[in-house]
């Protein structure tokens, strides 16, 4: 879907949406799943959020900002970063995350383990990974290429990612380092800024329309009198998008124009 | 310093029924598969593995080797999930202990260091304290009053990991850019194996990579073995990338009774010496294939 007035893709959008999860965080390790937040980290790193510091999603940290499937031997190391130091990183908070969710919740709980009942599901997904730990370590968002009834769901199946009211009944260590910043899906911008915790729609993409977006999730979001659109991107951040970080256009295949 | 070298079936020979099985590398790379692939043709069963879960736990499912795998995730990397771990998961076949990846490293390094557990965040809130029963929290004694996750060490009655040089010691090296957890591996369990790409002398490992690399000790291991080809499916770099055509195979024959039949057959029912052949063949049967395709 492009915006017809500007001319900017569905996926523009939703890269520039997860670009703006980095703002303000200074220097901390973006961890990004994802072709959408893959582009959303480097464009911050190019723009608003130079300190941020970005991996190559093997055992290194790299310099700038690489474009989508840069040749190994064109990127420029900073540091090693291999796994078990990534738990370092993990555990001491420097991080912001952009994990992607087979389910998620009202409540900002998070599923990538299975469907259906834990003894013997109807599909065994990869697993809980590092959700878990992420969650009650340092900020992490939720990236969703595709919003439905059946990614946006009452409950998870299989809590993998803990959202606010599992920390909370989890008590003070679980709550001391958690923030589910916001969920980004291919529809608009979610975050958890109510009294009760629960996700609430921030902005739709242009295009989008808040009865689609009601439509489209299995439960009930809070929707303010005004939902304002998704930001549009810059000029400097179309171009970066275009022509330099994804000239092969990787970002409309996630999400179609 | 002594000669630690053995053969796969003397590996074999070292491991019994009902044993925890920790196996070095991550997903699909640096999985010593050549091992994986002698316990397949053993007639060992009941094994519970402990793995940062790839490839050699599907094949070991597979061949109902398996009664338990402890693991945070089973992947093959370039395809997100493992067909024959989710079979066996979705049929209920084995018993399953999954867990926070950051947990996983730190059951390692509470039975590397031999206390009970180890205190972590991770896990709180999440439903892995709901699927593991057994596992507990446990309470700071210092003023802060903080409740954690006590992750249980991760004992292991043997491990197996694969390294691209070794000693005939037992000192390995690993030349790619992350030796993952290896090391805890064999510092959690009783008996250590390493395979390797290449059993070189001693005084030619400073030859092969900066000190760095040489991050195996012999203090962590018992059994040394020459594998070459020994991590094959799996990356192992810089010896060699994934082979992505033959995993792609693997991947498609696990969907179907009797492809899975004939795959078995054809490089699982043959020894070390044979699979390598084998998939040696069916790589030049691949490029053949792509060739006419291109009409070449």
């Amino acid at each position: 879907m492009t915006d017809t007035t500007t001319g900017v893709t569905r996926a523009e959008f939703c890269a520039v949406a997860c670009a703006e999860v980095f703002r303000g965080d200074g220097e901390v390790m973006a961890s990004a799943f994802g072709t959408a937040p893959a582009l959303g980290a480097r464009l911050a790193r190019l723009t608003f959020a130079p300190d941020l510091v970005l991996t190559d999603g093997d055992a290194a940290l790299v310099d700038g900002a690489p474009p989508l499937g840069a040749r190994p031997d064109s990127l420029v190391l900073e540091s090693h970063m291999p796994y078990r130091r990534v738990f370092d990183v993990v555990w001491s908070g420097r991080r912001n995350l952009i994990m992607m969710a087979s389910q998620i919740d009202r409540t900002g709980n998070q599923n990538i383990s299975a469907i259906g009942p834990w003894a013997r599901p109807k599909a065994q997904l990869v697993g809980v990974r590092g959700a878990p730990g992420n969650t009650v370590n340092h900020t992490t968002s939720y990236w969703v290429p595709s919003h439905s009834t059946r990614s946006f769901v009452e409950q998870v199946d299989v809590v993998s990612g803990v959202g606010y009211a599992r920390a909370a009944a989890a008590g003070p260590s679980a709550t001391r380092f958690h923030e589910i910043r916001s969920v980004v899906s291919n529809l608009g911008v979610f975050d958890f800024g109510t009294p009760e915790r629960v996700m609430r729609l921030a902005s739709v993409h242009p295009g989008v329309t808040v009865d689609d977006v009601v439509a489209a999730t299995g439960f009930e979001l809070v929707i303010p009198d005004d939902v304002p659109d998704t930001r549009l991107p810059t000029d400097e951040e179309l171009v970066l998008l275009r022509t330099v970080l994804d000239p092969k256009g990787m970002r409309d295949r996630e999400v179609k124009p | 310093m002594a000669d630690k070298r053995m053969t796969l079936d003397e590996f074999v020979g070292e491991l019994s029924p009902g044993m925890t099985i920790g196996i070095g590398g991550w997903g699909s790379r640096r999985k010593p598969m050549a091992a994986v692939r002698a316990i397949l043709r053993s007639d060992l069963t009941d094994l519970t593995v402990v793995s940062y879960g790839g490839p050699d736990v599907g094949l070991l499912c597979a061949a109902g080797k398996v009664a338990k795998v402890v693991y945070g995730f089973v992947t093959l990397d370039s395809i997100p999930t493992d067909p024959h771990f989710k079979a066996a998961r979705q049929a209920g076949a084995v018993e399953a202990m999954e867990i926070d990846e950051g947990m996983f490293y730190l059951g390692l390094l509470a039975a590397s260091q031999r206390i009970p557990f180890l205190p972590t965040r991770s896990g709180l809130g999440s439903d892995v304290l709901v699927v593991n029963p057994s596992l507990r929290t446990v309470r700071s004694p210092y003023d802060d009053g903080e409740e954690l996750v006590a992750m249980p060490a991760l004992r292991l009655d043997a491990a197996v990991v694969h390294v691209n040089r070794a000693d005939a010691a037992g000192s390995g090296q690993i030349l790619g850019p992350d030796p993952f957890f290896d090391e805890l591996f064999l510092g959690a369990a009783d008996r250590r194996f390493v395979t390797t790409e290449r059993v070189v002398p001693t005084e030619q490992l400073g030859a092969e990579g900066p000190i760095q690399t040489m991050c195996v000790s012999r203090l962590l291991t018992d059994g040394v073995l020459e594998t070459p080809g020994g991590a094959h499916f799996t990356a192992c770099v810089p010896d060699y990338g994934r082979d992505e055509g033959f995993q792609k195979e693997y991947v498609a024959a696990a969907g179907d009774p009797d492809a899975w039949a004939a795959f078995r057959e054809r490089f699982l029912a043959v020894d070390e010496a044979g699979y390598q052949a084998a998939t040696r063949e069916a790589a030049d049967e691949r490029a053949a294939a792509k060739a006419a395709k291109e009409g070449k």
